[in-house]
């Protein structure tokens, strides 16, 4: 691992940070950032932007392939969409019609809080002129992206979901959100999130729920319409899954080639489960947190979703490396890499912890997650049984270090520098009180009281200390068995697949967190990468997703892993009405499920 | 204005006084009244033990501990590139993370760290290769992030030590030098600034010193008197100015002294001690603790109770008075800041190879580059020229003004403090103070010894450090005897 630097932009090799100290030792952790060294600012010059150089067609050979091609655009991965662009096939500003269109038309999905059609389409045109001169910016040129409410976006409304920043605008990009633009990727909008990012279902927004593209699925229709019922009987749509429901959602409805979201106890990856989509959440630290609004500074990580393994290698690629304005990201160079095609397994050692066979866990997600792990076993992969014992107590102590850094987090709206401001005007204090009661829902609210309740004097080290220590044990779990040999660990996502909405909500925020966070937040806990794979439809025709978690910054060996395994589960695509009808023509169907 | 002119008549090394008369409101945990013919112990100039003398006076020992905010001087702030500049326009110097603009992340500046290594070197502290940064919260208007960033846990430095020097009874022949503890040196952001307009009942905020890196030093309670603890910030300053680290002028806040303030009597437990704050001069400050000082020995010499508060300086009225405590009994909540990383500093032994210079910073380096502190400059001037020690002190004092750093002659020596004392309120109150403390020199004047004036003048000069006009102090003198 490797360490950071400040803003002068020097990218000199750094020395290896100082290995974590021991678990049983003071002071109390703090990982992952705690473990290494402070950034020092030199106020030095920026870095230019990176730029690449692409190589263009004649225009007659552009003009031709266009009129050959451009109408199955939207369901193609980004990367062969990419190659389309690049080849002349489709022009930037006819993909980003499209995706508006078809945006338009799955409205009710409520996958999106801001769409930005003007910005977009003048992104598109610019990408165009650049193509038209041969000189593209790279394989995201054109690319129509969606990027989470709670990223920071210049000109472009910021929500979070909440009433606190509703009307919000940032002046300046997330990293992620310049990056992406700086390679010319076009932003079609703002997704749709749990207020703050604080759910698991993408139903507790402002803006109200996210619906799973899924819900509109002949898959789901077919299976889940009881036949003793009506034929007009719309089945209960399900939820998409959360925070990042909007932009799995966005994803999977061909909306958009990739999204952004993030992952602070499984964000990005719950709801790419439910939505059947990758969902990458990379190792802390890689990727810059700058401009994302945080939920747990110490935990959260800018995610990437995606239609598959391949794609979230290119959206890394382009945005991991070290930032100055984030002292929390390494100050490695991040080499971009291309995965290989793994036809050999037989030296991986794939661990299956047993601590994962949680309560709630639905047989039906047992019977993949052993199925999942004989496909390794009978490609000759070493699969072993593994335990992370202190994963047990994983969710008890996230909630008091998420609520306590919620706490403090939150502790910035106030109604006077920016954002919701209550007409209350009897004393700055009643202004404060009102603006926050007005601005953040129950969750929210709920969570800011525990968290200042956690840190009291009082109270301090009898939770916030010892929940600190129980993470470093959580984390140093994974580091034994890492160190034992095995390379990637394989579990479940979620206990099930996506609960109707109706049936969702019967749960609060919180017993729903608790529940739905539990497979996924001890990488977040250990700052580990850790990728959702969509692995097969379950009995209702909804998708289910299996987890993999890797070494710290090992993202090409768990992305390599999990392409393999994505091209053995064939998971099939989603059928949808409304994508047809606007993305039409010549579309090469997939196989059916293969893994089911 | 009584207790000012018999605190100002005491003065530093004295004995203080007063008469006990009821023991049964005693305050203070686990203490108890002590016996009559104690031994008192009292801390004075030449640090030894005085006896109370006079039976019937218990002796009070009052203890004063300094919590002093140096800003650094850097051309950027503590966690964010906007310009650090006094009196620049109203939040001119405001980057989106000063603001607290949600998704902005506080990047440390090296400059600020090593001011902060600097002045631990000059205060012969242990500087910690490992420090960390917490979050203090609490909801005010000009600070815009809810928390300030500081270093509760593992400041920057620790177990420092300041020795200064003053003379016994204001005569420069007669100088001993003190040392006081220094606890802790901690690096922390500067709030903004608010004005509070009650006419259009708003408050209007700056955020231009939001975010400005200030060193916290916090001085054990060693002093025990206003003068000790004037002389120890004026020793600090020279060494701030000295290393660069920090302007440190206190009229334009870049220097800052909170002063805690306790009595209690000896053999006891310390007393409840206050918090006097909004003290902006070097003079004021000793006016501030000795007017506490007082103030609580005749609280609890009249059965009062000392409370563990915040009191404010009132420069006007030469006194302090309770302020409406904003931070009361708060919880402050402290977390640690999980945005930055710990801050790691090195030594020439544990000095990593292949490591960006410019991520390192060098204990030894720094050390081996301090320029001369002002008590070996002091030393030289003695040693090698023969100076007299008191003079030395002066030199340096002029030194530091020849150093002039774009100051107009008149600005420095308002800055020091060097001018004529203008204010005729002020010069009144003290000959009024002069003649209220002579009695037996009055009645000699009043009976028509002229030559006595003199000693009166002298008195107000001395007390006005030969900063007063004798011929206006004569003339305010011999008005105020007619009367």
């Amino acid at each position: 691992m490797r360490i950071a630097i400040g803003p002068s932009g020097s990218r000199a090799p750094q020395r290896s940070a100082p290995a974590p100290p021991a678990a049983n030792g003071l002071p109390p952790s703090w990982p992952p950032c705690q473990w290494r060294r402070a950034v020092l600012r030199q106020d030095g010059g920026a870095r230019p932007p990176r730029r690449r150089k692409g190589r263009g067609l004649s225009a007659g050979v552009r003009w031709r392939r266009r009129r050959r091609a451009g109408r199955t655009m939207l369901r193609a991965s980004l990367r062969q969409v990419s190659a389309a662009l690049k080849e002349g096939r489709v022009t930037p500003t006819e993909l980003c019609q499209r995706c508006l269109a078809l945006i338009k038309s799955t409205k009710f999905l409520n996958a999106y809080i801001t769409v930005t059609e003007e910005t977009a389409l003048k992104q598109a045109e610019e990408s165009e002129e650049r193509y038209k001169r041969g000189q593209p910016l790279g394989i995201l040129d054109g690319i129509p992206i969606a990027v989470k409410d709670n990223f920071n976006t210049a000109g472009i409304e910021t929500t979070c979901a909440s009433n606190m920043l509703k009307g919000y605008i940032s002046p300046y990009n997330a990293t992620v959100v310049q990056k992406l633009l700086d390679q010319g990727a076009v932003l079609l909008g703002k997704t749709n999130l749990d207020e703050f990012a604080m759910g698991s279902g993408s139903t507790d927004g402002v803006f109200g729920p996210v619906r799973n593209p899924w819900s509109y699925s002949k898959q789901y229709k077919e299976k889940s319409i009881p036949k003793s019922h009506s034929e007009d009987k719309e089945p209960d749509w399900v939820i998409s899954g959360g925070s990042s429901g909007g932009s799995a959602a966005a994803v999977s409805s061909f909306t958009c080639f990739a999204a952004l979201g993030s992952d602070t106890g499984g964000s990005t990856r719950n709801p790419a489960a439910h939505c059947g989509v990758v969902g990458l959440k990379p190792t802390y630290g890689l990727i810059s947190r700058h401009g994302l609004i945080p939920l747990v500074n110490s935990m959260d990580v800018p995610g990437i979703l995606t239609r598959c393994v391949d794609d979230a290698a290119v959206l890394l690629g382009s945005l991991a490396g070290h930032d100055p304005k984030d002292s929390t990201t390494i100050q490695d160079d991040f080499k971009p890499f291309e995965l290989p095609n793994l036809t050999d397994v037989s030296k991986l050692s794939i661990g299956i912890p047993k601590e994962y066979h949680a309560p709630g866990l639905s047989s039906e997600i047992l019977a993949f997650w052993s199925k999942a792990a004989d496909l390794f076993k009978n490609a000759g992969a070493k699969v072993v049984e593994v335990s992370l014992p202190h994963t047990r107590y994983s969710i008890v102590c996230y909630h008091v270090l998420c609520t306590a850094e919620v706490a403090s987090n939150m502790a910035r709206f106030d109604g006077l520098e920016y954002g919701h401001r209550s007409d209350v005007k009897d004393s700055t204090e009643s202004m404060y009180a009102a603006t926050r009661r007005e601005g953040f829902n129950d969750v929210v609210r709920g969570r800011i009281l525990s968290g200042n309740y956690f840190l009291l004097k009082q109270n301090y080290e009898k939770y916030f200390v010892k929940a600190q220590k129980v993470r470093r044990l959580i984390a140093s779990d994974f580091g034994k068995v890492f160190r034992s040999g095995v390379d990637i660990l394989l579990t479940p996502t979620t206990l099930s697949d996506a609960a109707p909405y109706t049936e969702f909500i019967q749960e609060d925020n919180r017993t729903r967190s608790a529940q739905d966070d539990i497979l996924t937040q001890a990488a977040n806990m250990a700052g580990l990468p850790a990728i959702n794979v969509p692995t097969a439809l379950s009995e209702r025709g909804l998708p289910v997703g299996l987890q993999f978690i890797g070494r710290s910054f090992q993202e090409k060996q768990l992305l390599t892993v999990a392409k393999w395994f994505e091209k053995q589960v064939q998971f099939p695509v989603i059928q949808l009405e409304e994508v047809k009808r606007h993305d039409s023509g010549v579309f090469q169907q997939q196989k059916s499920a293969s893994f089911s | 204005m009584a207790a000012v002119a018999a605190m100002a008549a005491a003065g530093c090394g004295g004995v203080w006084r007063q008469a006990r008369q009821r023991f049964a409101r005693w305050p203070g945990p686990g203490s108890r009244p002590f016996s009559r013919g104690h031994r008192a112990v009292v801390c004075n100039a030449r640090g030894g033990a005085v006896s109370a003398g006079k039976s019937g006076l218990a002796p009070w020992i009052p203890v004063v501990g300094l919590e002093i905010h140096a800003q650094i001087s850097s051309n950027s702030k503590l966690f964010s590139g906007s310009q650090v500049q006094f009196a620049a326009p109203p939040n001119s110097l405001v980057s989106f993370f000063d603001a607290s603009l949600p998704g902005t992340l506080p990047v440390l500046n090296r400059r600020c760290v090593e001011a902060a290594v600097m002045t631990g070197l000059a205060l012969n502290c242990h500087i910690n290769k490992k420090s960390l940064f917490d979050r203090k919260h609490y909801f005010y208007a000009d600070l815009p992030a809810g928390y300030q960033i500081t270093q509760q846990r593992v400041p920057i430095a620790v177990n420092g030590s300041l020795s200064y020097s003053l003379c016994i009874d204001n005569k420069m022949s007669q100088m001993v030098t003190k040392t006081v503890r220094i606890k802790q040196i901690q690096l922390e952001q500067d709030s903004g600034k608010s004005l509070h307009d009650d006419t259009r009942s708003q408050t209007l905020v700056d955020l231009n010193r939001a975010g400005v890196g200030l060193m916290e030093l916090v001085m054990e309670p060693d002093m025990c008197c206003g003068e000790e603890a004037a002389a120890a910030v004026r020793e600090l300053q020279l060494i701030l100015q000295t290393l660069g680290s920090s302007q440190a002028v206190m009229a334009e806040g870049q220097l800052r002294v909170d002063a805690n303030v306790s009595v209690h009597h000896p053999g006891e437990p310390y007393g409840v001690r206050t918090e006097v704050k909004n003290i902006n001069s070097i003079r004021f400050l000793a006016k501030a603790i000795d007017y506490e000082i007082q103030r609580q020995i005749q609280e609890l010499g009249n059965g009062g109770t000392i409370l563990n508060e915040t009191r404010a300086f009132d420069s006007k009225l030469g006194c302090t008075i309770p302020m409406r405590d904003k931070e009361g009994k708060q919880d402050y909540r402290f977390m640690p800041e999980p945005n930055l990383p710990p801050l790691i500093l090195y030594d020439a032994k544990s000095l990593p190879a292949n490591m960006n210079h410019q991520q390192v910073i060098n204990i030894d380096w720094i050390h081996e580059r301090l320029p001369d502190l002002p008590s070996v400059k002091r030393e030289k001037l003695v040693e090698q020229y023969g100076i007299l020690p008191e003079h030395s002190f002066t030199l340096l004092v002029l030194a530091e003004l020849w150093k002039g750093e774009g100051k107009t002659p008149l600005e420095t020596v308002k800055e020091h403090k060097l001018e004529l004392l203008q204010d005729l309120k002020e010069l009144e109150q003290i000959c009024q103070a002069v003649i209220d403390g002579q009695e037996n020199e009055v009645l000699a004047i009043k009976a028509g010894n002229r030559k006595v004036l003199n000693k009166l003048i002298g008195l107000v000069q001395k007390k006005t450090q030969g900063r007063s006009n004798p011929v206006l102090v004569k003339q305010l003198l011999e008005k105020k005897l007619s009367e």
